[in-house]
């Protein structure tokens, strides 16, 4: 079982009390099909992704990061059951979707650097330290079901 | 996944921006690594302060980012052009190649909290090749 600090806890739940999902969605997916290109093979029905900016614009893009938002805010709503909340996400992505789970950190380090953006010198060394072990559970729960 | 000269003209943009923070990028860039990422504190186990911030950190991420200035004014020739930097790494410091990416990924982060209007994706993938080239380029004398 993940063991979480008090200083880790809130620092999660302070950075997703912070960001606007439906701009840090948008910003974060967006980011990982122009720095990634080859993660855009999963979402060949989206229209049109051929350069950045049309990725930019595209409201498919848009609305799908804000979905991902959304599901991450499950993990943080219940951080000592990452593993159970994402039991059947980690079933979609296998069986249905047939993601590498070598991707999910892809989008991971782009979320990472979106919030830093946004947030700045308040997204110190520690906090950092604290979205990147949440995000390694996320991706390791994600995960599970592979096997 | 070579570099255009699209990506090359991005990552010089880019880089007089940021080789001005001289002083701290490095510094910070290293010390966020040793923290978020633990396992590369193994690397300097005889430094008496591994924190963020302490001297040690500070001193040594300012070489490090020497090192990354040197790298974009080699840019057209980085296989040939950190060949003594590679050498170092092979057989001196012995550092398990996959930590590039992790310090590469660490100072990413400390670019785009210090300058997020000019990380822009397209200077991120731009970038984040520059830094794989980089990372390949200081493996070229491994084996």
């Amino acid at each position: 079982m993940v063991v979480w600090t008090d200083f880790e806890r809130t620092a999660i739940q302070d950075i997703f009390s912070k960001i606007d999902y439906a701009v840090v969605g948008q910003a974060a997916f967006s980011r990982c099909l122009i720095v990634y290109p080859w993660t855009q093979r999963y979402f060949g029905g989206f229209g049109n992704l051929y350069n950045a900016a049309a990725i930019t614009s595209n409201p498919r893009v848009a609305s799908h990061g804000k979905v991902i938002m959304e599901a991450l805010e499950k993990a943080v709503k219940d951080m000592n059951n990452i593993k159970a909340t994402y039991a059947e996400l980690s079933a979609l992505h296998s069986e249905k979707l047939q993601v590498d789970p070598d991707n999910f950190m892809l989008l991971g380090h782009c979320l990472t650097i979106v919030v830093a953006s946004q947030l700045s010198k308040a997204f110190t060394p520690e906090v950092h330290a604290a979205f990147q072990k949440f995000l390694a559970v996320v991706v390791s729960s994600l995960r599970k079901q592979y096997y | 996944m070579s570099l255009t000269e699209k990506d090359k003209a991005a990552v010089k943009a880019l880089w007089a921006k940021v080789s001005k923070a001289v002083d701290t990028v490095g510094g910070e860039a290293l010390g966020r690594m040793l923290l978020v990422y633990p396992q590369t504190k193994t690397y300097f186990s005889h430094w008496p302060d591994l924190t963020p911030g302490s001297e040690p950190v500070m001193v040594h991420g300012k070489l490090i980012l020497g090192g990354v200035t040197e790298a974009v004014s080699k840019i057209d020739n980085l296989r040939g052009g950190l060949l003594e930097l590679s050498e170092l790494h092979a057989f001196k410091l012995r550092v398990d190649p996959s930590n590039f990416k992790i310090l590469a990924q660490s100072l990413m982060v400390v670019i785009a909290t210090m300058f997020p209007k000019d990380f822009t994706p397209e200077t991120h993938v731009a970038f984040d090749k520059f830094l794989a080239a980089v990372a390949l380029g200081l493996s070229e004398k491994y084996r």
